[in-house]
């Protein structure tokens, strides 16, 4: 593969995505030392809400350490050259929380549907493209539909007033050619001004060999983060990634070294658990679950009893989507009872 | 002797309260409004015997009084619903709004509806899909005790979320949040709703969790659950409590599916069967106090 001579920006999911690693309880003390030493390092975008973004405090998902605005306001001012991107997910948060956030400093919006409702983000991308911000469609768990769809939502996307389209493998279940097919769908479909992004996660060990194809096929954005903190077995490790960019002669802009450092002096360090692809990720990947549901799955285990990676087979049966938390605890409550009535 | 009706909009949601409203035992199904000639509904409408007209609200003006249609069925969206509720109203028709435009108070009929009755009310609004079918658990736990935060999350098949849902949705979480607080009786009301494409189409599944400000009485949030699922029941015999109540220290959590009757949209789609079994319950009640003499409709002072 050769990518020599291309140029791709890196996004760093650390404090948005790693917020499900962590329960959603980073403080406010730890955002700052993570998105300055993230800034330090050159990379220029840099994701920070409630895992399921803007308005994501909630019982369904958990209530965070601090508000969005609070985490927003404490970062921004310190940022000296990255961005501050924020996601927003139609049903869950509002265009209220998109004004919020703008007016905390946020450029970057990512509006994130389900891959088949692209229709529910107009109003947030119309808006968000309005206010002349960066707005970014973002189609999660995009392996469920075949790449001609992808491009139909995409285009829908780009019809509001997106500027960048992400195909997103909200399970880690992709494998190359899938993102291959998907992205170059994307390329060859979309106004070649609107930029391509992907957004990996690492349940089947594929986060750099995706993010690779998917550069290969014309992506231009791509989402890490560091240490892998993430949800599920992770994001796609950032550093690990910008060493092998660096190797195939991709510009990103990043200090390998500098990196190396944030995820092992900083970003480890704040781990609760390691960040690897036990068995219930590999579930994830294997039967396609959104990678979010991992730690509400084993919670749910723990408190009935049953096997957390069941519950998420169960829920990859169930065909549920990004957002369906409260089923968790729904299927563990069927699993007992069904336990319960083959015993008696 | 059965109230005169107009149905505005024909679009699936007006065609299902259409076939629910032919059985009632109250409301007379007279006219039924759209905007479009080649309609479906229009002419299924036409098919059962109502008269229509494709001009909008308009077309229907000049015959509110020859027909005496006392109450209209607003299903047609938010935006519309305001131009439509001032010329009803104006003219002294009780509009019964299913959009999320919420000009009117809400009403969930199994928790308020006798609330409006007397106060010369010309227009309530059935807040959401997702509150008719949430709001009663809320209700459920906060006749007991002081709920603090309620939170709902409203899953309904791609195929039962129509565009005008999916153009604004916005206004269906704010709604649905701010009834959960007015007519639910929590403090601080949260809203989700998730659009799940599966296929087969999954049956809307709703899940509400309450926070208590005091510990939870069990026994008597269990009583006081089950038997607003049975007055729910009454007019929405496909609602049903899965799991649940759940109790977590001060977390009360309820697992709901609502099924539908079937009969005009599929079975699946409770949520819109919900909202027009709803209205027409709403209606009814109304039908049943205009009949009797106990409210009188005047026209809304503009």
């Amino acid at each position: 593969m050769d990518l020599s001579g291309k140029r791709v920006i890196l996004h760093d999911m650390c404090l948005r995505d790693g917020m499900h690693a962590k329960r959603h309880q980073i403080s406010i003390e730890q955002m700052v030392a993570v998105a300055t030493a993230l800034d330090e390092s050159g990379v220029p975008l840099i994701e920070v809400t409630h895992g399921d973004g803007l308005g994501g405090a909630s019982i369904n998902y958990g209530f965070p350490a601090n508000s969005d605005e609070e985490y927003l306001n404490a970062v921004i001012p310190h940022m000296k050259s990255a961005r501050i991107s924020a996601l927003l997910l139609p049903g869950i948060g509002t265009v209220d929380h998109l004004r919020m956030a703008r007016d905390c400093g946020v450029q970057t919006i990512r509006v994130a549907t389900h891959c088949t409702e692209a229709d529910v983000s107009e109003q947030h991308i119309s808006l968000a493209a309005s206010l002349g911000m960066d707005t970014v469609g973002f189609l999660m768990m995009a392996h469920m539909i075949e790449p001609d769809q992808v491009v139909e939502q995409a285009k829908l996307m780009e019809s509001y007033g997106a500027n960048c389209i992400y195909c997103t493998d909200s399970a880690g279940y992709m494998l190359p050619d899938d993102v291959t097919a998907r992205i170059g769908a994307l390329r060859d479909a979309l106004d070649p001004a609107t930029e391509i992004g992907f957004h990996g996660h690492h349940n089947l060990a594929m986060g750099i060999a995706n993010s690779l194809a998917a550069i290969e096929a014309g992506a231009s954005r791509i989402d890490g983060s560091v240490a892998g903190l993430g949800a599920g077995a992770g994001n796609t490790p950032l550093e690990v990634f910008v060493a092998v960019l660096d190797r195939m002669g991709v510009a990103t802009g990043v200090d390998i070294f500098r990196l190396m450092d944030v995820a092992e002096d900083v970003v480890v360090p704040m781990m609760d658990q390691a960040i690897r692809i036990d068995r219930d990720s590999l579930v994830l990947g294997y039967a396609g679950v959104y990678s979010s549901f991992l730690l509400h799955a084993k919670r749910a285990a723990a408190k009935y009893g049953v096997p957390s990676h069941q519950i998420l087979v169960e829920l990859g049966a169930r065909k549920t989507i990004g957002g369906q938390e409260d089923m968790i605890e729904d299927v563990a409550l069927n699993l007992l009872k069904q336990r319960n009535n083959d015993a008696a | 002797m059965k109230i005169n009706a107009a149905l505005i909009g024909s679009g699936n949601i007006g065609t299902d309260l259409l076939y629910k409203a032919l059985r009632s035992q109250w409301i007379n199904p007279v006219w039924m409004v759209g905007i479009d000639p080649d309609s479906e509904g229009l002419a299924r409408a036409r098919d059962k015997g109502l008269k229509t007209t494709h001009a909008g609200v308009d077309g229907l003006l000049p015959h509110i009084e020859e027909d005496n249609i006392q109450i209209a069925f607003d299903a047609t969206s938010a935006y519309v619903h305001a131009d439509n509720a001032a010329k009803l109203g104006a003219l002294g028709v009780l509009m019964i709004d299913l959009t999320p435009a919420a000009i009117g108070p809400f009403c969930v009929p199994v928790v308020n509806l006798k609330d409006h009755v007397g106060k010369e009310e010309m227009n309530v609004n059935m807040v959401t899909c997702g509150g008719q079918a949430t709001i009663p658990m809320v209700a459920a736990v906060s006749r007991v005790q002081k709920v603090s935060y309620g939170e709902i999350i409203a899953t309904v098949a791609s195929k039962s979320a129509g565009p005008g849902t999916r153009k604004n949705i916005d206004e269906f979480t704010r709604t649905t949040a701010q009834g959960v607080e007015d007519v639910g009786g929590a403090e601080k009301g949260k809203a989700i709703i998730i659009l799940n494409p599966a296929e087969p189409p999954l049956i809307m599944r709703d899940t509400v969790h309450c926070l208590t400000e005091d510990v939870p009485d069990e026994e008597a949030i269990r009583e006081s659950v089950n038997a607003m699922i049975a007055d729910v029941q009454k007019y929405v015999p496909g609602y049903r409590l899965v799991n649940g109540p759940v109790f977590d220290g001060h977390r009360v959590s309820m697992f709901l599916q609502v099924e539908g009757l079937g009969d005009y949209l599929p079975e699946f789609s409770g949520n819109l069967d919900i909202m027009t079994a709803a209205a027409l319950r709403t209606a009814e009640l109304f039908a049943e106090e205009i009949d009797n003499g106990t409210i009188k409709l005047r026209a809304a002072i503009a």
